[in-house]
Formats: C-alpha cells, sequence, structure tokens
C-alpha cells in the first residue's frame, strides 16, 4: 500500500477547498460563532473541526476515507486491521479486553496494568488472574512477566479467556512477547498487548519485538505518546484470525462516542504516514539522543539512568532505550521529589516520578538544546538539593490479596473510613499514583499493612494520589462487613 | 538602486542601514550567518538577521563586557568566555598579561570560521596562545567544571533560540559552582526598553540572583542595539564591583580603552529609576 497518502487527511483538505456551507453541528461552524477560541486555536484547526458526512466517512461504520485510512494504518503496522479510537488508550484497552472476555471469564494480568485494564474488568465483570511482574531488587520497579510465572498461571488457571501482556512498562521493560504470546495460545488463550507506549517499535530499528508481529491477537497502542499524533488519539490493532474485525467494532461501538473528532483522527493518519515514511531515521535520532542524555546523567554521578544491562532473560527480556528512566535514590531524593523540582524551578516538565525513579519522555519533538537542559537541572539538583546517606524505602512486590472481584467490590455495600483505621478491610476503591496510574490498590482487595505504609509514604513524598471518592484521600470506601 | 539591513527591534519599530555590498550569507546547523559592508558602521555581520556586531562600534560592548569585571577583579587567571565567536571579548580579556588561560565556548563552529575570515577587527583575539576554543553547548561545558574559573562571560545572543539554555536557573547554578571564590560572572543583559527583550532582562537577573549574594547590573550605550541601550549583569561571590575598584591599579596597567575609564566604571552601575523598578521585580521561575 502506498504509505505515502493519508485519505482521511486528504479528505479534510477537499473539505476545506469546497468552502462547505455548514447547517449540521457543530454550532462554532468552522470557528466563526466563536472568536475567542478561533484566535486562541486558530481558523485552520476550527474549519476542520466537523461532523461525520458523506465525503469524510463515519468512525462507527466507516466505508470509505477512515476504512481506508484504517487499512493503511494496519499496514503500516502489520495487523490484520486496525481501528481509530478517540477515547485514548484507555478506550482501546477497555475493548480489547472486552472483544474476547464476557461476563465471568478470567484473564491472566500482571499486577501493573494501567488502571484502564482494571476499569474494563469492573464494566464487565472480569476476574483478574495476577501474575507478580517481578521486582528489580535495586531500582525497586515492577518488570515483565516472567515465562514461567506466565506459565504456572495458566497451570493454575486453564479456564482463563486471555493473557494481558504490557509492552514495554512504563520504566521500557519488556516481556519475551513471542514466548508469552507461544505459551498463551497452546493454552487456547488470546494474547492482549498494552503498547501504550510502544507505539515506535513498530518503525524503528533494533527495538524491542512489537507485540502483534510477535504473534499477539490484539494491541493497544498511544500513537500520541510517541507516535506524533494528538492527545487521546489512540490505535487498537488486531492481528491473527481468532478475532474478528467487525466484533471488535461492535464492542467499540458499545462506549465509543458517535461524534469522532477529526482533529483527533486526521492526526492519527498524519502520524501513521509520517512513521511509516521516515519514522526509521527519526526513531534513530531519538535514541540517539536519549542515549547521549543517559551517558551524560550517569555522568553526574549519583543517578542511575538504566538501559540495556538490566535485561535479564527472565522478568526484563528487553528494553526500550528511547525511554530515558533515571533512579534517584542515590542522591538522597525520591523520584517524585526530582519531578516536582525539575518542574518547580527549572520549568521542565517529565513524564512522572515515583519512590525511586523518575522518567523523561524523550521523542522526535525533542532537541539537544533542550536535552542539555535537563541534564544541566540534574545535576543543579543534585547539587542543591542533594541528601547524604539513602532514604531507601523497601520496595518490594506487594501481592495483592484478592478478596472479590473489581466489579463485586466496585458495586458492593460499602462504607467509608479513614484510610489509616481501614487495615484489615476490603477496598471497593483504587488507590493510584498519577502518573504512571497503576493501582496501588484495586478494588477488591484486601487492605493490608504493606499496602497502607506504601499509600501514606507515596503520600507523604508529594505523589499525586487518587482514584477515591474523596479527592483528599482522607477517608477511603470499603465493602461493608456481612452482619 | 538602493540596498538597506533592517532588523525588527520591536514588530512596530525598525532599524535599517544602508549596505554597500553584501560579502557573505551561509547557514550553520544551528543559524543563519549574514556579513555586510556598511558606510557608516563598517562592516557587520547578524545571527539570524540581528547584529551581533559591527566595526564601527563593537569596541563599546566588549570593553565593557570585559574591562568592568577585569577592573573590579585584576588578580583573575582563568576566564571563560561562552558565546562571542567573533573573538571581541576574547581580544579585550587578552590584553591582560596576568590572564594565564582563556577558554571560548561558542555552540557554532562556522561563526569562528567566518569570523576569522571577515571580522579580523575581532577574530585576532583568538589567535593569542593562551586561548582555547571549544565548540560545544556552554551548557554542557560548564557542567564539568567546580571552583576554577575566576570570570566568566556570558557573550551570547538573545534568550530565544540557540542561546536560550544560558539565561536558565540551571545554567546560572553551574557557574555559581564552576567559580572561585572570587570569580565573576558577566552576562549580556539585554535592554531594559522594549517589553519583550526587558521581560528576559528581568527574569535573568531574578535568577541570578538566587545564586549570587552580589547581583549588580550596569548599562552602555551602544547605537546598533535595539533601543540603543545596554545592560549587563554583574554577579559575584563576594567582589563588589564598586566599592572594591581599585582604580590607580587598574589605570596603572596602562590599557588604552576607547569607551571604558575607571570613572565611568563607577557611574555605569547609576542606573536610571525605570531600570531600579524593573529589577526590583522578584520575577524568576
Amino acid at each position: 500500500m502506498n504509505q505515502n497518502s493519508a485519505p482521511l487527511h486528504e479528505a479534510l483538505e477537499r473539505y476545506r477547498g469546497n468552502r462547505v456551507v455548514p447547517f449540521d453541528v457543530p454550532g462554532h461552524k468552522q470557528g466563526r460563532g466563536t472568536p475567542e477560541l478561533t484566535e486562541f486555536l486558530g481558523k485552520q484547526c476550527l474549519s476542520v473541526d466537523v461532523n461525520s458526512m458523506k465525503p469524510l466517512d463515519n468512525l462507527s461504520h466507516p466505508t470509505s476515507v477512515i476504512r481506508d485510512a484504517e487499512a493503511l494504518a494496519a499496514d503500516a503496522f502489520g495487523a490484520r486491521s486496525a481501528f481509530f479510537m478517540v477515547g485514548g488508550t484507555t478506550s482501546a484497552v477497555q475493548a480489547m479486553i472486552m472483544s474476547v472476555c464476557k461476563s465471568g471469564d478470567s484473564i491472566i494480568i500482571p499486577r501493573n496494568v494501567h488502571k484502564s485494564a482494571i476499569n474494563a474488568m469492573i464494566l464487565c465483570g472480569i476476574n483478574p488472574v495476577y501474575v507478580d511482574p517481578g521486582v528489580h531488587s535495586d531500582l525497586g520497579i515492577s518488570l515483565g512477566m516472567s515465562p514461567s510465572g506466565l506459565e504456572a498461571a495458566v497451570k493454575a488457571h486453564p479456564s482463563a479467556k486471555a493473557v494481558f501482556v504490557n509492552n514495554p512498562t512504563y520504566y521500557g521493560i519488556c516481556p519475551d512477547m513471542e514466548r508469552m504470546a507461544r505459551i498463551a495460545h497452546s493454552a487456547g488463550m488470546a494474547v492482549l498487548a498494552d503498547e501504550a507506549h510502544g507505539t515506535h517499535f513498530y518503525f524503528g530499528d533494533d527495538m524491542p519485538p512489537p507485540a502483534i508481529r510477535a504473534g499477539a491477537d490484539m494491541s493497544a497502542i498511544s500513537m500520541h505518546k510517541t507516535g506524533g499524533s494528538l492527545t487521546q488519539s489512540s490505535l487498537l490493532l488486531a492481528g491473527g484470525d481468532k478475532i474478528s474485525p467487525d466484533y471488535v467494532r461492535t464492542i467499540i461501538n458499545l462506549t465509543q462516542t458517535t461524534s469522532a473528532s477529526y482533529l483527533l483522527m486526521s492526526s492519527i493518519d498524519i502520524a501513521r504516514k509520517t512513521l511509516a515514511t521516515e519514522g526509521r531515521a527519526k526513531l534513530r535520532e531519538v535514541r540517539e539522543l536519549a542515549e547521549y542524555a543517559r551517558n551524560e546523567i550517569n555522568g553526574i554521578g549519583g543517578y542511575y539512568a538504566f538501559s540495556r544491562e538490566i535485561i535479564n532473560g527472565r522478568d526484563v527480556a528487553d528494553f526500550d532505550s528511547t525511554k530515558l528512566s533515571i533512579h534517584t535514590l542515590k542522591i538522597g531524593l525520591a523520584g517524585v521529589e526530582v519531578y516536582d523540582i525539575l518542574r518547580d524551578r527549572y520549568g521542565i516538565q517529565i513524564e512522572f516520578g515515583d519512590m525511586g525513579n523518575c522518567l523523561a519522555i524523550v521523542s522526535v519533538g525533542d532537541t539537544h538544546y533542550n536535552i542539555e537542559r535537563l541534564v544541566s537541572s540534574l545535576s543543579e539538583v543534585k547539587r542543591l538539593n542533594g541528601k547524604e546517606g539513602l532514604s531507601l524505602w523497601e520496595q518490594e512486590y506487594i501481592p495483592p490479596v484478592v478478596k472479590l472481584s473489581p466489579r463485586e467490590a466496585f458495586y458492593a455495600n460499602r462504607e467509608i473510613l479513614p484510610l489509616v483505621s481501614s487495615r484489615g478491610r476490603v477496598s471497593s476503591e483504587f488507590v493510584m499514583c498519577y502518573p504512571p496510574g497503576i493501582p496501588l490498590l484495586a478494588p477488591g482487595e484486601l487492605i493490608t499493612r504493606d499496602v497502607l505504609g506504601h499509600i501514606l509514604y507515596a503520600k507523604d513524598k508529594g505523589s499525586l494520589l487518587m482514584g477515591p471518592q474523596d479527592m483528599t484521600l482522607e477517608n477511603i470506601f470499603v465493602v461493608k462487613r456481612e452482619v | 538602486m538602493e540596498l538597506w539591513y533592517t532588523e525588527e527591534h520591536t514588530p512596530n519599530v525598525r532599524f535599517s542601514i544602508k549596505i554597500k555590498e553584501q560579502v557573505l550569507s551561509v547557514n550553520s546547523p544551528f543559524q543563519r550567518i549574514d556579513v555586510f559592508d556598511s558606510e557608516e558602521f563598517g562592516r557587520f555581520f547578524t545571527l539570524d538577521g540581528v547584529i551581533m556586531l559591527t566595526q564601527h562600534d563593537e569596541f563599546i560592548y566588549h570593553e565593557m563586557i570585559a574591562h568592568v569585571p577585569m577592573a573590579a577583579n585584576p588578580a583573575a587567571r582563568n576566564a571563560l568566555v561562552i558565546g562571542g565567536g567573533d573573538g571581541g571579548t576574547v581580544r579585550e580579556i587578552t590584553r591582560y598579561r596576568t590572564v594565564a588561560r582563556v577558554d571560548l565556548v561558542d555552540i557554532d563552529k562556522m561563526v569562528v570560521d567566518v569570523c576569522r575570515e571577515h571580522l579580523p577587527f575581532t577574530s585576532r583575539g583568538l589567535t593569542d596562545g593562551r586561548v582555547s576554543l571549544h565548540f560545544e553547548d556552554g551548557l554542557k561545558y560548564i557542567r564539568r567544571f567546580t571552583d576554577f574559573y575566576d570570570l566568566i562571560i556570558v557573550d551570547s545572543t538573545d534568550p530565544f533560540g540557540p542561546g536560550e539554555g544560558l539565561f536558565t536557573s540551571e545554567f546560572y547554578g553551574n557557574c555559581f559552582n564552576a567559580l572561585t571564590e572570587d570569580g565573576i560572572l558577566v552576562n549580556q543583559h539585554e535592554n531594559p526598553y522594549y517589553g519583550y527583550y526587558s521581560h528576559a532582562m528581568q527574569r535573568a537577573h531574578a535568577r541570578i540572583r538566587e545564586f549570587f549574594p552580589i547581583c549588580r547590573v550596569y548599562q552602555a550605550h551602544i547605537p546598533t542595539y535595539p533601543s540603543g541601550h545596554w545592560l549587563f549583569g554583574f554577579a559575584s561571590k563576594k567582589t563588589d564591583p564598586v566599592a572594591g575598584l581599585d582604580a590607580a591599579a587598574w589605570n596603572s596597567l596602562g590599557i588604552e580603552t576607547r569607551y571604558y575609564n575607571t570613572d565611568l566604571h563607577a557611574g555605569s552601575f547609576m542606573l536610571p529609576n525605570y531600570v531600579k523598578k524593573q529589577l526590583e521585580k522578584p520575577t524568576a521561575a
């Protein structure tokens, strides 16, 4: 297929050129009715913020330019079919899970998944079978599932419908995708990949293997994260022949808007074209920039910007070296503290910081100047804020004690308790640091001393905690005890 | 036919010089470099369409950026110039025999090459045996040093584009760390008159003040820079630029200057009220 074309983008250009008189929604009418908004976002932008119409196709029933754009995306990613998503990768993850699981089914899933996966289980009544993803003993980050861990889970839960895999994790850790797919398929289970942070795997040289090519049945792709499309735009890919594309579209249409944004969709179309035609060269530059930054940061001393040396063939099968992950504890600061100082003092916004690490995303939009600013700021943070000695938080994987399915706990009779007195109860809510949005506690899990300690520590260090209805996180909803 | 060079000092103000001849126009990996000959200002060169220096008035800028700190600390031995690939600032510093080492760090080698070929009046400073050239980002270069330089001069472009990193907290903090106890940081501080520049100046000043106990501003009149009124920042750990000046000592060196003198040294720190007011505003970050 001709990856130089962008059918949806071209159709919007034609629409703009035709000077159509709009007597349909949106009511801003190509920006004429909203001068302040048009001044802010630009006339070009507002003029193509349009509704579905015959020449522009319809996302929920694509038959022309959107169908063609999706086919080109599938071709570019080497997938059987591709679906444009406008509700973020959250919607892609949920549609993916709901395409292979029904109420009462189980899914084998590493505990360090994004909350969107657990939300899908609440919506659909699916039971999680959690696999310990393993924790790196020095870095304190959770890793990927090991093949032996998956084999054990498959053996213990032979009726599970699917295996869910992060490729990569937020930190860039990749599992052995091909082996995961073989193990799952030999047990008759589907393989679903969360590739929110792995768009570029499909286009760069020497990248970890992308899930679809490694045999996954479906994958959720955040085009907007590293692929260059607008925030909230995403792709869902389907691989082998086990999945019916028409069924997937029906599932997507259960929850997806019927007024899909053409700004988002055209940005996917253009990002796909750019990735397919120039991605290789651009990603080489990105990797070189990240590599350079890593060397410089490691040269400062104290910081540890880790990379492929942590590959161990078990729970770290591969590493995405475009991720600039930095271990900060040796300078006496938590990752989230470094994250805050960089933003407040140096005007540098990185992706996130947690207890022991912080993460800077390096992408096609970065320059040497910005990398130098990041490195210099980190050296200053160490000089001015670094402390003697280590404030190490013993980060071990805290195995969740699942008492109820997420759905049961979410909809159970419940009561609100002060967080500090909730030990021993079953949570009805999520608690997570955001980003990365990986739950410390999910509905249905026992609030143990270890979990509580972790939450209070994160709160103390200034992590943005969210999930509970009580936004101050003083109180938490727990499942009522049977009397 | 008339040929005019025009620079927009603001979107509403233009400054033009009649051109005899355009000598050169090249694009480096970082910026566009042009060299012109003019009747009024002699030869001049521009980066991305902004005048860096002209043959006839460059002495003002280069004397003021170099002699003020050197007079305040005549014992300076190790000097660093960041930016300034034209060589003018280095030329003035090398006039002090007591200076042992001058490092020039400019990100753009092509600026130095062009100036060597077409602007000998400034680039001759680069031929001194004490001078070493480093072609890299100043922000990166400075990270490696602790307690080493007695003088750092930031002779940069405006804080919009390649020079932006040289107006940041991380840069000033690294400079503080690289300076000796008697060390001095001088930087070109933009003009106070036009809002676009004066905001950058205020921010830079507030950031420097976070690190340096002594933080002053002095001025000069430079015909070809926007508004003609230019500021320089003077920051140090303990050297006061005015009270600490030993005028007799500097005058005994016998350095001949066209703009700078020790009376003007003290006077240049006396600022108009509206500039004082701008500098009082706390506008860091």
